[in-house]
């Protein structure tokens, strides 16, 4: 089967690189295809690049705690770019400190992010998820 | 004695070098005007007569190498996905390969667009759109969309691999195409190299139906390359060198010419200081730059209007003159020569301002990013802070009493604090325009051409010992 595509970057301006690095090594060993744009990434690197490679889903990590701010209007941007329907995560440590965990991933679900994780979350969780979310479990 | 004889076919004038082998040195120059309207060799054997009138001994012409920018050079329009991504990409690649990039366009082309292309006078159209693997469908439409529309000019393909049949397809019968390697195989990675050649191989066949041209191409030993190529090819080898000879290293030359002003830089760029992020497409090793609205003749009106009075106050006191005229009486008389000195005065002052201008749009920026912790540093495009060598070429710098002062416009100052610009560049002037010969020397020796490279590239000011002291 032909390997799917993931775009994976960290938004906005946030330098966090080291849970990028195993992202990026966790989804190729996984068998994805990872076009891995690194930090201080815009929302338009995102869509650019997913544009160009034809991606199926876009990783975005926050960890700097402004990832609410950072990921405003990316599905209504994809939406534009004719990026119809591209999988949207979200993960890292997407708000300050310690908030509502339900209300958090609510903000995002509404933001039209179609997983949403919390601090910790291991890379497998998502990886799995994203199997499934594309038929390929 | 033995000699390569180097032909330049420029918009004006033909030039002719002729260069002693064993010696390494140049015998003679000369030059006539081109004559592209009628035929070709007429111009070239008129320089040719003029050249042996001057020469005494015995010559027998190894070999014969050309270069050519006559007839508007080679005209290009590039197309691609992403405006940031392939577009540019294949921007870079014409650019690189000596051509004038007419227009970008970039995703799926309209009819209107196609009717804009098809009734441009261009040359050759590079076709980019889709990492391999990724995005096939705007390539696809866009090949589609030329078929449909007829056009009649050479397309180059260098987009996403994976569909390069079906573009076979659609082109088949229909227009004259040649597949070549991605600009952008991957996201993070440019590939102008292939489509550079590429576009060049088709540009020779291509020049050979000038008017005359077929002539020349019988007595030329087959290399035939639009002339800013090969000037780019002339400022890699100074800067690479070869396994025999030491280049320089990094360099940026400068032409300032009628209609445009290139630049062309060799080095990586790499941020110059620590804790810099990188941001944007990679950046070609040998990377050329035109700003075709900088010019000190054909675009002396948009020189003025890029520079606006305050980047013109920097070099020229502008109460001295009627700027508007002034730039007026450029545009209109395009052999206009400055005699006075006040004429002088402003010419060298416009060469300063497209400098300085070209420069700041050739080298990267530096943006600061504020964060809880501190400013971080994004850099896009190269970082030329500490280039070692910027070279003049072109009538303005070479004969210009001062020519230092008007490369020294493009360096940095705080007037663009965020410009990457050399700093302290040392400079060199390519006093006996020997450049474009030399990218075509490089073709068949480049050692030699190195070393020629360095002797007659000299320093500013300085005398004729060449580039070591
Ligand atoms: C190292 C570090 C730095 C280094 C970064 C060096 C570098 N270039 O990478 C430096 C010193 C530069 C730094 C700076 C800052 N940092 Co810091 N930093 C850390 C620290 C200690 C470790 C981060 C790390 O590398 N973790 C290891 C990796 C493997 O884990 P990870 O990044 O979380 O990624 C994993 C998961 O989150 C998940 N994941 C991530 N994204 C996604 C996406 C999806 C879709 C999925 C499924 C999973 C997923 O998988 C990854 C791999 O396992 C953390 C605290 C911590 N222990 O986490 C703070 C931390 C992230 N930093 C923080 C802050 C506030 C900052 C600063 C704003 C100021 C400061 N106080 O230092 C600046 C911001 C600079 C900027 N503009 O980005 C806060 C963020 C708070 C918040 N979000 O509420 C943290 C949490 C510390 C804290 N508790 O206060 N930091």
């Amino acid at each position: 089967m032909e390997k799917k595509t993931v775009v994976l970057g960290v938004i906005g301006s946030d330098v966090h690189a080291v849970g990028n690095t195993i992202l990026d090594y966790s989804l190729t060993n996984a068998g994805f295809n990872v076009v891995n744009i690194g930090v201080l990434s815009s929302q338009e690197d995102f869509i650019n690049a997913a544009i160009e490679t034809n991606a199926d889903a876009i990783w975005v990590s926050s960890l700097y705690g402004h990832g609410e701010i950072d990921c405003r209007g990316m599905r209504e941007n994809c939406e534009e770019a004719g990026l119809k329907d591209i999988l949207l995560y979200v993960g890292g440590n997407i708000v300050v400190g310690k908030q509502d965990w339900d209300v958090v991933h609510k903000t995002f679900k509404d933001m039209g992010f179609d997983r949403v994780y919390p601090p910790g979350t291991s890379v497998e969780e998502g990886i799995n998820d994203m199997k499934k979310d594309l038929g390929i479990a | 004695m033995d000699c390569y004889l180097f032909i330049d076919f420029g918009s004006t004038y033909t030039k002719v070098t002729l260069v002693d082998i064993d010696k390494e040195e140049i015998v003679a120059t000369d030059k006539a005007y081109t004559t592209v309207q009628t035929d070709v060799t007429i111009g070239l054997n008129n320089a040719l007569d003029r050249l042996f009138t001057k020469v005494k001994d015995d010559v027998r012409i190894v070999k014969k190498l050309a270069c050519s920018s006559a007839a508007g050079g080679l005209k290009i329009i590039a197309i691609g996905l992403v405006p940031e991504l392939t577009a540019e990409a294949a921007k870079r690649a014409a650019l690189g390969a000596g051509a004038r990039v007419i227009k970008t366009y970039s995703h799926n082309l309209n009819n209107s667009e196609v009717l804009e292309i098809k009734n441009s006078d261009v040359d050759m159209i590079l076709l980019a759109g889709g990492t391999d693997g990724g995005n096939s469908e705007c390539i696809m439409h866009n090949a589609e969309m030329l078929a449909k529309h007829e056009i009649d000019v050479p397309v180059v393909v260098a987009g996403n691999k994976s569909c390069a049949d079906n573009i076979v397809e659609i082109f088949q019968d229909k227009v004259e195409y040649y597949i070549t390697e991605n600009v952008m195989p991957n996201l993070k990675s440019i590939n102008v190299e292939p489509a550079r050649e590429t576009i060049r191989s088709i540009f020779m066949r291509q020049i050979v139906n000038a008017n005359g041209m077929e002539n020349v191409e019988k007595s030329i030993s087959g290399i035939l390359m639009p002339t800013p190529a090969s000037v780019l090819k002339a400022a890699e080898t100074l800067s690479l060198g070869t396994k025999d000879e030491d280049g320089i290293g990094d360099l940026a030359i400068v032409d300032i010419g009628g209609a445009t002003t290139d630049i062309h830089s060799i080095g990586e760029g790499a941020p110059s200081r620590a804790g810099v992020y990188l941001r944007g497409l990679e950046e070609p090793l040998a990377k050329r730059t035109v700003e075709g609205d900088l010019g000190m003749r054909y675009s002396s009106l948009s020189v003025y209007e890029a520079a606006g009075s305050k980047v013109l106050k920097k070099y020229l006191d502008i109460e001295e003159y009627d700027l508007e005229y002034e730039f007026t009486k450029r545009h209109e008389h395009t052999s206009f020569i400055a005699e006075t000195d006040k004429d002088i005065r402003f010419d060298e002052a416009m060469a300063k301002v497209c400098a300085d201008i070209s420069m700041k749009r050739h080298a990267g920026v530096v943006e600061e990013i504020y964060s809880p912790l501190g400013t971080i540093l994004s850099q896009t495009g190269k970082d030329l802070m500490e280039l070692p060598y910027v070279i003049g070429t072109g009538g303005v710098i070479v004969n210009s009493k001062n020519p230092q002062a008007i490369l020294e416009a493009t360096t940095f100052t705080m007037d663009d604090p965020t410009s990457l610009k050399p700093r302290k560049p040392e400079f060199l002037i390519d006093k006996e325009y020997v450049l474009s010969a030399m990218g075509l020397l490089s073709m068949v020796d480049k050692s030699m051409a190195v070393r020629m490279l360095k002797k007659y590239i000299v320093k500013c000011g300085g005398n004729t010992n060449g580039i070591k002291e």
